[in-house]
C-alpha cells in the first residue's frame, strides 16, 4: 500500500463553455492525513473535489487516489475507496428511511445482508445517530441530516473522506458536536471549507486556492496565521486568531 | 401561499400519523390494501340508489380510525375539502331524475335526491377509508405492498422518490412565492409571465438538484438498480384481517343488513 | 377534474386500472432498457417539482383568478412521452392517497384523463410536430397552446365517457360533454400559455435540456412505438367495454333515437345499460345466487326490476314501508358502527 494516497499531478480543467476552473493543480496527501481545502468563491473547491470523487475526470493531468489512476475505466474501483459528504445533505439522503440511505452502498457493493446490517450498525454508531436509523430524511434537524450523509458513506469503509462544507448551516451547537465528531475521524480526509475555525481545530494541514491554482500548502497554524497570505485568497484570519473587538487585545 | 404551507402540513400529518405503533399500524401492509381494494369494489358496485345497504360498510373506516388511534376531525376535514368534484356531479340527479321512489309523510323524495345522496355517502366512505390507509399504513409501506403485489420496481422506485423530494422542493416552492407576494402589490407581479419565470427558475434548480442526486449516487456504487430491503411478513393477524374484512363486504355487498334489520324493528313497532 | 371512486362502476374503473397498469409496466421496462441511470433521479425529483410547482399560483389573465399548472406536457417536453408518463402516474397516485383528489379504483381513469393524453397523445402527436425541431419562441407558444387545449379536450371528453359509462351520474353525456369541453378550452388555453412561459424560460436559458429530448433520433422513434403501443392497449380495452354494451342494445338506431328525443326516453337504453353492467359484475364477483331476486320486499332498488318492469313503472315498485325500513335500518347499522368505533377506541386508549 502506498503511503501517499491522494495524489494530484498538474491537474487542469475547463467549463465546456471554455471558462478555466483548475490550471495545474498538484498536491500530495499523504495516509491519515488531514487537510483543509481553503479559498474564496470561485476558487476551483468545487471542481477539484468533483474531480476527486471521481464525478469529472481530468482532461489534462493526472489523479491517482491509492495506486489506481482516475481514467473512464477506473472509475467504478475509485469510487469504491472513496466517500464523498456533499454540500447539501438533502441531496445525499434520497432514500426513504435512514437506514435505507446508510444501507445503500453496501447493497451496490454486494455485501451479504447480515454484513449490510452490521456496516450499518457501525457507521451509524460512528456519528452517533443510531436512534434516528428508522426516520424519515425529511424528519431530520440539520445537525442530524449531516451526520447520517457521513455515516451513508462511512458504511462503505472508504479509505479517504472527502467533504464539502461540512459545517454549513449549522447552529452552533451542532457544528461543535460535527467539529468533535470530525476530530476523532482517523481516515484521511480532504475538507473544503470556508469555515477555517473549524479547519483549524480539524485539519493539521491547509491548502489554499485562487483561480484554480494553488497558493499556499502547508501547516495550518502557519497558513491561518499568515494575515498576508490569507488576504490574497481572498480569506480572513480565523476569527479566533483575530483581535477582540471588545478588549482591543492582539 | 397558505395553501403551500397547508399541504405541506397535510403530508406531513399524515406521515406523522403513520409513525404510530397501534395494532392496525403494525399489520402487514398488503393486507390493509388488499382489504381497501375490496372494500372499495363492494361499494361500487353497488346499485346507485342504494343508501341503506351502503351504512354498514361505514364500519370498516370507523374501526381503522378508532383503532388506528387517527384524528376524526381531521379526516373529515380532509374529505370535505376533497368533495366539491363529486358534489358538481351528484347534484345535477335531482334535477334530472324526478321520479318521486317514495314518501316520508307528505314529502317525496325522488330517486335524484336518493342517488346523489348515494354519491357522496360512497364518496365520504372510500376518501375517508383510503385517507385511513395511509395514515395507518405510511407511504413507505403502501410501496413496499405495491412492489410485492407486482407493480414494477422501476414505478415504485419512482414513487419513492417522489415522496422524499417532495417535502425539499415544496418548502422551495413556499419560499419562493413567500418572497414574490412580499413584493407583488395590487395583483402586480402575479401574472403569467412571473410565473413562467418563477416556475422556469425552479425547475433548473430541480434539474440541478437531480444532477448532484445523480453525482451522490454514483459516488456511492448505483448502477442504475435500487437495492430494497424490507423484510415483509404476513403472519396469522394478518390473515385474519384480511379473510374476515373481505367475507364481511361480501356479505354486506350480497345481503342489505339494514332492511332486514329495519324490518325487524317495524315488525315489532306493528 | 380528479375523478372520485364515488362516481365511477367497477367494470369503468376495473378497465382503465388495467388499461393502465398496462402502460406503467411497459414504460417502467422500456426506461430500463434505455439504460440511462441519470432519469431516476431526475424522475423522481420532477415528480416532487410538478407537486411544488402547482402550489404555486398565478392571476389568469382577465378573470382575476387564480390558477396553477397541471404539468404534464412541460415534462414531457423535458422527458420524453415514456417518462413523463411515469412521472405524471406517480403525482397522481400521491395526490390520491394524501389529498384525496381522486381515488384508489379511479386511479386508472385519472391517469388515463391527466396523464395519457398529454404524455401519449398531445406532445408526440402536436407538441413535438411544431415545436420539436429547432424550436423558437412562436413555435413553442403554439405548441404548448394546441397540445394543452388538446390534451384537455381529450381529457375532458375522458371524464365525460367514463362517467357516462359508469351511469352513477344522471347528466346525459351530450349535456355533459357540452358543459365540460368549453370549460376545459378555456383553461387549456391558460395551461398553454404557462407552459410556453416555462418552457420557453428554459430554452432560453438552458437550450441543451430542451435537445436533450428534442433531438435524439433513437428516443424519437421508440416513443412512437410506445404511443402505438398505449393507444392499442387503450382502445383495445375500450374497445372491449363498449362491445359489452354493443351486444346489449342490438338495436343501435333505436338507441340513437331515444338519445336525442331526450331524457326521459334515455333513461330506458341507460337503465338497460346498466342492469347488464350489474349483472356482469354481480356473476364474475359474487355469488351468483343472488338472494334478493325473488324477494319482493327487498328487490325494491334493485336494478333488475327497473328491466323486468319497464322504465316509467321503475319506481312505481317502491313500497313506502320497505324504503322506510331501509331508512331505519341504515341508521340503526350506522350508529351501531359508531358505536362499535367509540368502543374500539376507548379500548385502545386503555391499553
Amino acid at each position: 500500500m502506498s503511503h501517499h494516497i491522494v495524489e494530484v499531478i498538474d491537474l487542469e480543467y475547463s467549463y465546456p463553455d471554455g471558462t478555466p476552473a483548475l490550471g495545474g493543480v498538484s498536491f500530495t496527501v499523504t495516509h491519515g492525513e488531514s487537510v483543509a481545502l481553503v479559498g474564496s468563491n470561485g476558487a476551483g473547491k468545487s471542481t477539484l473535489l468533483l474531480h476527486l470523487a471521481g464525478c469529472l475526470v481530468p482532461q489534462s493531468g493526472e489523479v491517482r487516489i491509492g495506486h489506481l489512476p482516475l481514467t473512464k475505466k477506473t472509475i467504478p474501483q475509485v469510487r469504491r475507496n472513496i466517500g464523498m459528504v456533499f454540500q447539501d445533505p438533502d441531496d445525499q439522503l434520497f432514500m426513504p428511511l435512514v437506514y435505507d440511505d446508510v444501507a445503500f452502498a453496501p447493497l451496490n457493493l454486494g455485501f451479504p445482508p447480515e454484513e449490510v446490517e452490521q456496516r450499518v450498525v457501525n457507521a451509524l454508531n460512528t456519528v452517533g445517530a443510531t436512534h434516528l436509523r428508522n426516520r424519515p430524511p425529511y424528519r431530520l434537524s440539520g445537525g442530524e441530516k449531516r451526520r447520517v450523509a457521513i455515516a451513508t458513506v462511512l458504511s462503505m469503509s472508504p479509505s479517504v473522506l472527502f467533504m464539502d462544507e461540512p459545517t454549513s448551516n449549522l447552529d452552533p451547537r451542532a457544528r461543535r458536536e460535527l467539529i468533535g465528531l470530525l476530530k476523532r475521524f482517523e481516515h484521511t480526509r480532504i475538507i473544503a471549507t470556508h469555515d477555517l475555525d473549524m479547519a483549524l481545530d480539524v485539519c493539521t494541514r491547509t491548502i489554499i486556492l485562487k483561480n484554480g491554482s494553488v497558493i499556499a500548502d502547508g501547516p495550518t497554524v502557519d497558513i491561518l496565521g499568515n494575515e498576508k497570505l490569507l488576504h490574497t485568497g481572498g480569506l480572513e484570519k480565523p476569527l479566533r486568531l483575530q483581535g477582540c473587538p471588545v478588549c482591543n487585545n492582539n | 401561499m397558505s395553501t403551500i404551507s397547508s399541504s405541506l402540513f397535510d403530508v406531513n400529518h399524515l406521515d406523522a400519523l403513520s409513525n404510530q405503533t397501534t395494532c392496525i399500524h403494525r399489520l402487514d401492509p398488503r393486507v390493509k390494501l388488499l382489504a381497501t381494494v375490496v372494500f372499495i369494489v363492494s361499494i361500487m358496485s353497488l346499485d346507485r340508489y342504494q343508501i341503506s345497504a351502503l351504512m354498514p360498510f361505514a364500519i370498516y373506516p370507523i374501526f381503522l380510525i378508532a383503532l388506528g388511534n387517527l384524528p376524526f376531525k381531521y379526516l373529515l376535514r380532509k374529505v370535505l375539502l376533497a368533495a366539491p368534484f363529486a358534489f358538481l356531479i351528484g347534484i345535477w340527479n335531482p334535477f334530472l331524475d324526478s321520479n318521486v321512489s317514495f314518501h316520508i309523510g307528505p314529502v317525496g323524495i325522488s330517486g335524484g335526491w336518493l342517488s346523489f345522496a348515494s354519491i357522496m355517502i360512497r364518496f365520504a366512505l372510500t376518501v375517508f377509508t383510503v385517507l385511513a390507509l395511509i395514515a395507518t399504513t405510511g407511504f413507505n409501506a403502501v410501496c413496499m405492498a405495491l412492489e410485492r403485489l407486482g407493480v414494477p420496481r422501476g414505478f415504485v422506485v419512482q414513487l419513492l422518490f417522489l415522496y422524499r423530494y417532495i417535502f425539499v422542493l415544496t418548502e422551495e416552492a413556499g419560499r419562493m412565492a413567500r418572497a414574490r407576494s412580499l413584493r407583488s402589490f395590487d395583483g402586480k407581479g402575479m401574472g403569467i409571465r412571473v410565473f413562467g419565470s418563477m416556475i422556469g427558475n425552479l425547475l433548473l434548480r430541480t434539474l440541478d438538484r437531480a444532477q448532484r442526486i445523480h453525482i451522490a449516487m454514483l459516488s456511492r456504487g448505483f448502477d442504475g438498480e435500487i437495492r430494497l430491503a424490507y423484510p415483509l411478513k404476513v403472519n396469522r393477524r394478518d390473515i385474519l384481517f384480511l379473510s374476515g374484512w373481505t367475507a364481511l363486504f361480501i356479505l354486506l355487498r350480497l345481503f342489505n343488513l339494514p332492511y332486514l334489520l329495519g324490518d325487524m324493528f317495524s315488525g315489532l313497532a306493528k | 377534474m380528479h375523478m372520485a371512486d364515488a362516481l365511477i362502476s367497477p367494470a369503468v374503473g376495473g378497465a382503465m386500472l388495467a388499461a393502465t397498469a398496462g402502460m406503467v409496466l411497459h414504460g417502467a421496462k422500456k426506461l430500463k432498457e434505455d439504460m440511462d441511470d441519470r432519469v431516476v433521479p431526475l424522475m423522481g425529483v420532477l415528480g416532487a417539482f410538478i407537486f411544488a410547482a402547482q402550489m404555486i399560483n398565478f392571476t389568469i389573465p382577465a378573470t382575476g383568478s387564480s390558477g396553477h399548472i397541471g404539468g404534464g406536457m412541460i415534462l414531457a417536453v423535458l422527458l420524453g412521452s415514456n417518462a413523463a408518463f411515469l412521472v405524471m402516474a406517480s403525482v397522481l397516485t400521491i395526490q390520491t392517497l394524501f389529498f384525496a383528489d381522486g381515488g384508489l379504483l379511479a386511479l386508472g381513469c385519472n391517469i388515463i384523463n391527466l396523464a395519457f393524453f398529454s404524455c401519449f397523445m398531445a406532445y408526440p402527436l402536436i407538441y413535438k410536430k411544431i415545436a420539436g425541431k429547432d424550436p423558437n419562441r412562436n413555435r413553442i407558444l403554439i405548441g404548448s397552446i394546441a397540445a394543452s387545449i388538446a390534451s384537455l379536450q381529450m381529457g375532458a371528453f375522458g371524464v365525460v365517457l367514463e362517467t357516462w359509462l359508469s351511469g352513477v351520474s344522471e347528466i346525459p353525456f351530450t349535456s355533459f360533454l357540452l358543459l365540460m369541453q368549453p370549460i376545459h378550452l378555456a383553461i387549456g388555453i391558460v395551461e398553454g400559455l404557462v407552459t410556453a412561459a416555462v418552457v420557453t424560460f428554459v430554452w432560453k436559458a438552458r437550450p441543451e435540456i430542451l435537445e436533450l429530448t428534442g433531438s435524439s433520433a433513437s428516443i424519437r422513434s421508440t416513443s412512437m412505438k410506445k404511443v402505438l403501443v398505449g393507444f392499442a392497449v387503450f382502445a383495445a380495452v375500450i374497445g372491449g367495454t363498449l362491445s359489452w354494451f354493443a351486444s346489449a342494445n342490438p338495436d343501435g338506431l333505436e338507441w340513437s333515437i331515444y338519445r336525442a328525443a331526450g331524457k326521459e326516453e334515455l333513461k330506458a337504453p341507460e337503465t338497460r345499460l346498466h342492469a347488464l353492467f350489474a349483472k356482469i359484475q354481480e356473476k364474475a364477483a359474487f355469488l351468483p345466487g343472488y338472494s334478493f331476486k325473488g324477494n319482493d320486499s327487498v328487490k325494491s332498488d334493485g336494478k333488475e326490476v327497473r328491466v323486468e318492469s319497464g322504465k316509467d313503472e321503475a319506481w312505481g315498485s317502491v313500497n313506502a314501508g320497505t324504503s322506510l325500513s331501509g331508512l331505519i335500518g341504515g341508521a340503526t347499522t350506522l350508529l351501531l358502527a359508531f358505536f362499535i368505533g367509540w368502543f374500539l377506541r376507548k379500548l385502545q386508549n386503555r391499553s
